[in-house]
């Protein structure tokens, strides 16, 4: 099920006005793009691989950082490759954490082939019945513009999807040290690196 | 026959507070069952329990990302499970404490066990994994104290393999 929501400006609407309390985990391939166009920033933790792990990254760093405010997005290809994660963080129910995934139905990535969502499956379902308290489909720019002004108030466990068109923007690729972005990221947290 | 519980379950969660440890994941598992038992007690543990290994591998480094120490429980079976996980470990130098109850090796009823714990210890030090094991339940506390200040200390993945000797064999019949 392909949206029209553009996925640049889309995640430059949920980053904007971002205050240092916004900690974000992108999904390998172009949701990480994508938060690289937004603006980078010391606690973005940039994948370039562990494809399937994001959501589950997202869930370790919430609950040891239950002060701030975690929001994973991710793609649908990423999201279905760890979709137990989902049970998973319904069972823990961090109020701290977001789940967003950006559907566009494909496999941007590799060039365009259909993925489960494309073919029908439902995530925002699938939250729901693993015990997120509220499942958003993101549609239009109005939706788009709710699920941003609840992501910086955030307060339970929210999972939304973003109807994204099947664009491909040019990449904007970020730091690709891992030991370096971690470093960064931990030390923004005022963590030792 | 009366047979007392093992006391190396005790001195692992021993180990585990002394670390600090604040998130286990783990699925669910005979030999690991009684230290399972103990971290879901505890109320500075939050015991994560996973459809899947893997996500424990993702759930340790997100910890650390916010400052915490994580700990991953899993059978042998489990590892074939994280293997493209552990590269995160590996390309961002993430601590990963790991506690691996062994199966197919020690009198294994069942033979389908065979192939994956068979090769644990190679896949993991493919992996870059330290890996460390533990066959009498004296071996226990010092080999996880050793475990716990290679991980966090060096940043790596350290892997404790738990005997099945040590752990005794699964009892098939009543």
């Amino acid at each position: 099920m392909t949206g029209t929501l553009d996925r640049r400006a889309a995640m430059a609407t949920l980053m904007q006005g971002r205050d240092d309390d916004l900690l974000v985990v992108p999904g390998l391939g172009s949701t990480t793009w994508d938060l690289a166009a937004a603006g980078d920033n010391d606690r973005n933790f940039y994948l370039w691989g562990a494809m399937g792990g994001a959501a589950m990254i997202g869930l370790g760093l919430a609950l040891a950082q239950p002060k701030k405010r975690v929001a994973v997005i991710t793609g649908d290809g990423e999201m279905l490759m760890g979709m137990g994660a989902l049970a998973t963080i319904g069972l823990q129910r961090p109020a701290n954490l977001a789940v967003i995934v950006f559907d566009n139905g494909v496999y941007g990535e590799t060039g365009g082939q259909p993925s489960h969502t494309g073919a029908g499956v439902d995530l925002v379902t699938v939250a729901r019945c693993c015990g997120f308290s509220t499942c958003l489909e993101v549609a239009d720019l109005a939706d788009l513009a709710d699920l941003a002004a609840r992501l910086q108030d955030l307060n339970g466990l929210l999972f939304a999807r973003v109807a994204i068109g099947p664009e491909e923007p040019p990449r904007v690729l970020p730091e690709r040290d891992g030991a370096v972005l971690k470093r960064r990221f931990r030390a923004a947290l005022g963590l030792a690196p | 026959m009366n047979v007392s519980p093992p006391v190396w379950p005790d001195r692992l969660f021993d180990a585990f507070k002394r670390a600090g440890i604040r998130q286990v994941g783990y699925v669910p598992d005979a030999g690991h069952a009684r230290l399972i038992e103990r971290c879901r007690a505890d109320a500075d543990i939050r015991a994560v329990a996973l459809t899947t290994e893997e996500e424990g591998v993702a759930l340790a480094a997100g910890a650390w990302l916010g400052g915490e120490r994580a700990a991953l429980l899993m059978q042998s079976s489990g590892v074939g499970n994280c293997i493209n996980m552990l590269s995160l470990m590996r390309s961002c130098r993430f601590p990963l404490l790991t506690f691996i109850t062994m199966r197919g090796e020690w009198e294994e009823f069942n033979p389908w066990q065979v192939p994956m714990g068979s090769i644990v210890e190679p896949v993991m030090k493919l992996c870059e994994a330290e890996v460390l094991r533990a066959t009498t339940p004296e071996e226990v506390a010092p080999l996880a104290e050793r475990a716990v200040q290679q991980a966090f200390g060096e940043e790596r993945v350290v892997a404790v393999l738990l005997s099945q000797q040590l752990i005794g064999k699964k009892v098939w019949v009543k």
